[in-house]
This record gives C-alpha cells, structure tokens and sequence, in this order.
C-alpha cells in the first residue's frame, strides 16, 4: 500500500490541480468555492429576483395552513351562498376574497396556495427521485461500460422514445389518481433525461487522464466513481435538475388539466384551471387566470434560476 | 455503412416488439372496461357474454397472441366505444394532427433558428435578450395555459379566431385538409401557434448555444483573419458546424410535438388522435390505446432510427464507432 495516496489523490481532478499548481493559490475549501458560486449567481439581478420569488412561493405554500384565510380540503368551511364571487368580494365569512372564490365557493387564494403546495412536493420529489436514479443508472454505464452499458442505454433510449407527457399519462392512468402515484409516474418518466446526461458527461470525463490517473491507484472503484467522476458530472446535472423540477411542476398541472391527475377535492394548480376552463367562454375568468398566473410564475422563475446556474457553472465563463 | 444500418434496424424491430409488450400489460392493468362500457343495471348474463365477446375472460399473454396474430393481418380490434375499427378511426383523425403538426413546426423552424442565429451572434444585444426572454417563456410555461390565453384573448374578448374545431375542410391532393380553406387556416392558426412555442424556444435556445460557441472557435478566428466576411462565416462554416445538434433535436421533438398535440388538441378540441386518446383513457377504450400507444412507439423509434443514420451519415466518428 502507499500512505502517499490518500493525500494527494484528491488533488487529480483538474480543478485541484489548477487551483494548486497553475494559479499558485492554495485549494479551495468548499466554503469559498461556494460563495464564489453565490458571488457568480448575484451578478444577475434576474435570476436573484426569481430566487426570491421562489423563496416567497414556498413560504407561503408550506405555510398554507396558517396564512391562507380558509382550508380548502375543509367541506364544512365552504358556504354555497359565496360561490362565483368577484375578486375583492367580502363574502359570508366575513373577509376579503382578494381573488374570488370558485363554483363551490372556495377562497381562490387559499385554493391557489394549497395547490402550491400540492405542486411543490410533487415537483420537488419527483426531481430528487429522478435525479437519485438517473444518476446512478447513468454512472454505471458509464463506468462499468460493455454489456450492461449497452443494456441499460438501450432502455434509457427506449424510454426517451416516449415524450415525457404521454408517459406519464399513460402512467397515471394505470396507476390511479393521487399525489404518490403522480410522483411515480413523473420519476419513471423523467430519470431517463438525468441518466442521458450523466452517462454523456461521464463518458467525456472517463477518458481523461485524471480518471485514468485515479483508476491506476489503488482506490476502490466507489470512490472513483463517487469522487472523482461525480463531481464533475454534476454541473450539467443540476441544471438538468432545476429544469426537471419545473417540468414536473408543469407535466402535473398538464395531468390534472386533461382530466388524469389529481382532483378538484385535492387542489393542485392544474386542477384549479381546469375547473376555471369550464368557465372560459363567460366573465368569469379569475377562476383560471389566477392560478395559471401562479403557475407560471413559479415555472418561469425556476426555470431563470436554472439558466443563471447554467451560466455560472459553465467553466467558459468563468473568470 | 450498410451493416451499421442492419444492426439499427435489428434494435429497432426488438425495442418495438419490447414496447408493445408492456404497452399491453399496462394498458389491460387499466381498470375492467366492461365496467365502463355497460349499464350497472345489466344481468350477468350479457356481462358474460360481452366479457368473452371482448376476450376478456382469456388470459393475458393469450390475448396478447391473438392481437398479435390480428395485428399480422392488418386488424388491430374494434372500438369499444365507437364501435368501428380502430384502424380506420386512427386513420380517419391522423391527418388533423398532422396538419396542425406541420405548421407548427413550419412556424417554430421558421422563426426559431433565424432568431437564434441572431441572439449567438450579438449575445449582448437587447433584441437578443427579448430573444431568450421569449424562449425562456415559450420554453417553462405550460402549453394548455398559453392555449387558454390564446382562447381568451383572441376568440372570447376580440372574437377574431375560432376557439376550438377544424373548420371548413377543402382537398389537397385527396385528402381532406383545414390547410386548403381560409376558414381552415383561421382555425388552424391559433393552435398551430400554441404547440409551436415550445419547441421555438427549444429551437433558439439550442441555435443560439452553438452559435454562442462557435464564434468563440478558431476556425472563425481564422475564418476572419482569412477575410471572410461575417455572413459567410456564419453561413458556410458555422451552420454547418452547429446543425448536428439541431437536425437530432428536431428529429427527436418531431415526435414530442406529435406528443404534444394531445395537450393543444384537447384545449382547441381539434379531433384529432390526441384528442382521440385521452377520451379513450378517460372512457377505457382498449383497442384504441393500444392502436395509438403502439403506433407512437414505432414512429418514435423511426425517428430515433432516421437520426442515428443521419448522424452516422454527418459524423464518421459515430459509425466506427459501432452501435453503442
């Protein structure tokens, strides 16, 4: 064995080496690295907006129990006297119904916020998931190489032959209504993009010497894997990822729109609108405005924050 | 070239055979549709007798050899709810979709790849960042809600455009299409326009991409010092360069606007097969799942086919590579 290994075999990716030898800096803790990152991210006022909208967002969707002015799930809190109100109608509860209240009389904005809520666990879970398991699809084809390489791309590629949406549909068609099983069927329709772009970049980044180099000492194949390659696979990863989550947002709020996601019992952005499309050819437009524009909102701003990540991991632009 | 071909089209015939095996299994694992299609009130009598007149009452890998062996002859069953052949019901609303496809596409190459040429070539320039704004819009915001603003905006406040139908069809070559009227075209454009957005930011994002970097290469360094002037560095070398990614990307988005047609089609009611298969997994109508479920899976893998040659064909690496 050699004692020296473990100090320096670290040190084989390109970053320590050039942040070692080329610049004559010393190495970056992860702390610096990160507000370095955090320092890079801030150069687009943009993209900060949206993280804070984002920031907002969640806020108020986890906290729906608390700063929504009425329980949506709740039956017996829904009075039939306040259906189809105005937005900024006081109605029989004694308060403002800042955006209306729907058919059954539900506070828009209280509806709107559990559905945030709703879309944020299924869009955050089903990302994580997906991510867990195209990584590790993606890095065993991509490291162990031969057969099961050809295999499992093989199946990645038949499952990219189907587009996201019509997976998933015919997912949830199989599996039934529910958050649970919307969350399955999104993971199964999505880890493939995340195994793609992990074996493309794994695939890159095998061949260069510094694998090369941490494959010729006697490190387990694990860290290798886990150390050396992963780290420089993540980048296009995560953006991969923030796109994903709000593609999974979206592909949800699609579900419950045709009639195949969750339903109006259980309010989800894309329920909400597609029960406000019924009313689309009368004034009553607040029911599907609303929470489309809440929809977007969160969509786009996850999709900018992906974007400027994007730019500030991409190692050309960087300084 | 030629044995390259032979082992794609081997793959191809497997992963097809593949799909329709687990089309079938998670299309019967889709609830009993007899349930959906008779009456509670009926004897057990008649549900009997539909459950074997279906094949029902077989077991699964038998009903999947009789389809199979169907199939072979050309029948791919009846509808349970229209009750006509399913091959003939497919057929009969395939050319809205692909009349609305088309022009979608027409409109997102049309403009996309123009405007992303333009926004990599002046990346700082405020029409560039109106240019990726737009994209990034037309990318993250989901298609049925633009097609909702769509309806609202141009059919129920201004009242220009038909919120929903085909129109009046005239002929093009035997076939009926909304493309040879003017109401056709007043009818095709709005939905044409909503399933064209995404795949328009797609197509200027990835434009703009390679241009960004491709600029920054030393063939254009060269290509400048040599004297070429930027329109024929752009045009003769550039393109060239970047259209690998974009001729797969839009082979392989082809098919998701196909895809997604189902979304458009169902917000625009246009009857077409999008249309077609949610209201048959909304009435579990079997046989008509299958058909479009299957039909799907080998026009995608044609697709995949078509732009694995075409990549062969563009890049020698790909090809000596073999088929891994």
């Amino acid at each position: 064995m050699m004692p020296d290994v473990s100090i320096d075999r670290d040190r084989l990716s390109p970053d320590g080496v050039t942040a070692a030898t080329a610049s004559g800096a010393p190495v970056q803790t992860r702390a610096a690295r990160l507000r370095a990152f955090w320092g890079d991210f801030c150069r687009a006022p943009v993209a900060v907006v949206s993280l804070v909208v984002i920031i907002l967002l969640a806020v108020v969707s986890f906290g729906a129990p608390w700063v929504s002015p009425q329980d949506p799930y709740d039956m017996a809190a829904l009075d039939w006297l306040d259906a189809f109100l105005k937005p900024g109608t006081v109605g029989a509860g004694g308060y403002t119904h800042w955006l209306g209240t729907d058919n059954v009389g539900r506070d828009m904005l209280s509806a709107i916020f559990y559905g945030l809520r709703t879309s944020f666990v299924i869009g955050i879970s089903a990302g994580v998931l997906a991510l867990a398991l195209g990584i590790c699809v993606g890095l065993s084809a991509a490291y162990v190489g031969g057969r099961l390489e050809s295999l499992l791309m093989r199946i990645v590629d038949l499952q990219l032959s189907m587009p996201a949406i019509l997976l998933a549909l015919v997912l949830v068609a199989m599996l039934g209504q529910g958050v649970g099983q919307i969350i399955l069927a999104l993971v199964v329709a999505q880890y493939a993009y995340f195994a793609r772009t992990t074996h493309g970049a794994a695939t890159v980044e095998r061949g260069k010497d510094y694998i090369e180099a941490a494959r010729s000492t006697p490190l387990p194949a694990r860290r290798v894997v886990f150390r050396h390659l992963l780290p420089n696979v993540l980048p296009p990863l995560i953006v991969v990822a923030t796109v994903q989550v709000a593609s999974a947002i979206a592909l949800e709020a699609t579900l419950s729109f045709l009639g195949v996601g969750l339903p109006l019992t259980e309010p989800s952005l894309g329920s909400l609108i597609s029960n406000g499309f019924k009313y689309i050819h009368t004034d009553r437009t607040w029911l599907s405005i609303y929470p489309g524009v809440f929809l977007m909102i969160t969509v786009v701003a996850i999709n900018l924050v992906g974007d400027q990540v994007r730019h500030v991991l991409d190692p050309r632009n960087q300084r | 070239m030629l044995g390259y071909f032979v082992q794609r089209l081997a793959q191809a015939v497997v992963v097809v055979f593949a799909m329709s095996i687990i089309v079938f299994v998670g299309v019967y694992a889709i609830g009993n549709p007899i349930d959906v299609l008779i009456d509670p009130g009926a004897t057990q009598e008649i549900r009997a007798k539909l459950i074997a007149q279906y094949g029902l009452d077989q077991p699964l890998w038998r009903q999947y050899l009789t389809f199979l062996s169907n199939v072979a002859q050309g029948d791919m069953g009846t509808s349970m709810v229209y009750n006509i052949p399913v091959v003939d019901l497919v057929f009969s609303r395939l050319p809205a979709t692909l009349e609305l496809v088309f022009v979608s596409v027409l409109i997102a190459t049309g403009i996309g790849i123009p405007a992303g040429l333009y926004a990599g070539y002046r990346p700082g320039s405020y029409g560039a960042k109106a240019i990726m704004a737009l994209s990034v819009l037309g990318f993250s915001v989901p298609t049925f809600w633009i097609g909702m603003l769509l309806i609202m905006a141009f059919a129920v406040n201004l009242g220009v455009l038909p919120s929903g139908g085909r129109g009046d069809l005239g002929s093009f070559l035997g076939m009926p299409t909304s493309l040879a009227t003017l109401d056709g075209w007043s009818h095709v454009i709005m939905p044409a326009v909503n399933l064209s957005l995404f795949k328009m930011g797609l197509m200027i994002r990835l434009t703009r991409a390679g241009m960004v970097e491709a600029m920054r290469t030393d063939y254009v360094k060269f290509a400048r010092a040599q004297g070429l002037t930027d329109r024929q560095i752009v045009f003769s070398h550039v393109l060239r360069n970047i259209s690998i990614p974009i001729v797969t990307v839009f082979g392989l988005e082809l098919g998701s606007t196909l895809a997604f047609a189902v979304v458009t089609e169902s917000v625009f009611t246009w009857p077409g097969v999008g249309k077609l298969i949610i209201d048959s997994i909304l009435q579990l109508d079997r046989p008509v799942m299958v058909t479009y479920l299957v039909m799907v899976v080998i026009l995608f893998v044609l697709i995949n086919l078509t732009v694995d040659l075409i990549y062969a064909r563009l890049d020698p690496r790909v090809r000596l590579k073999g088929g891994a």
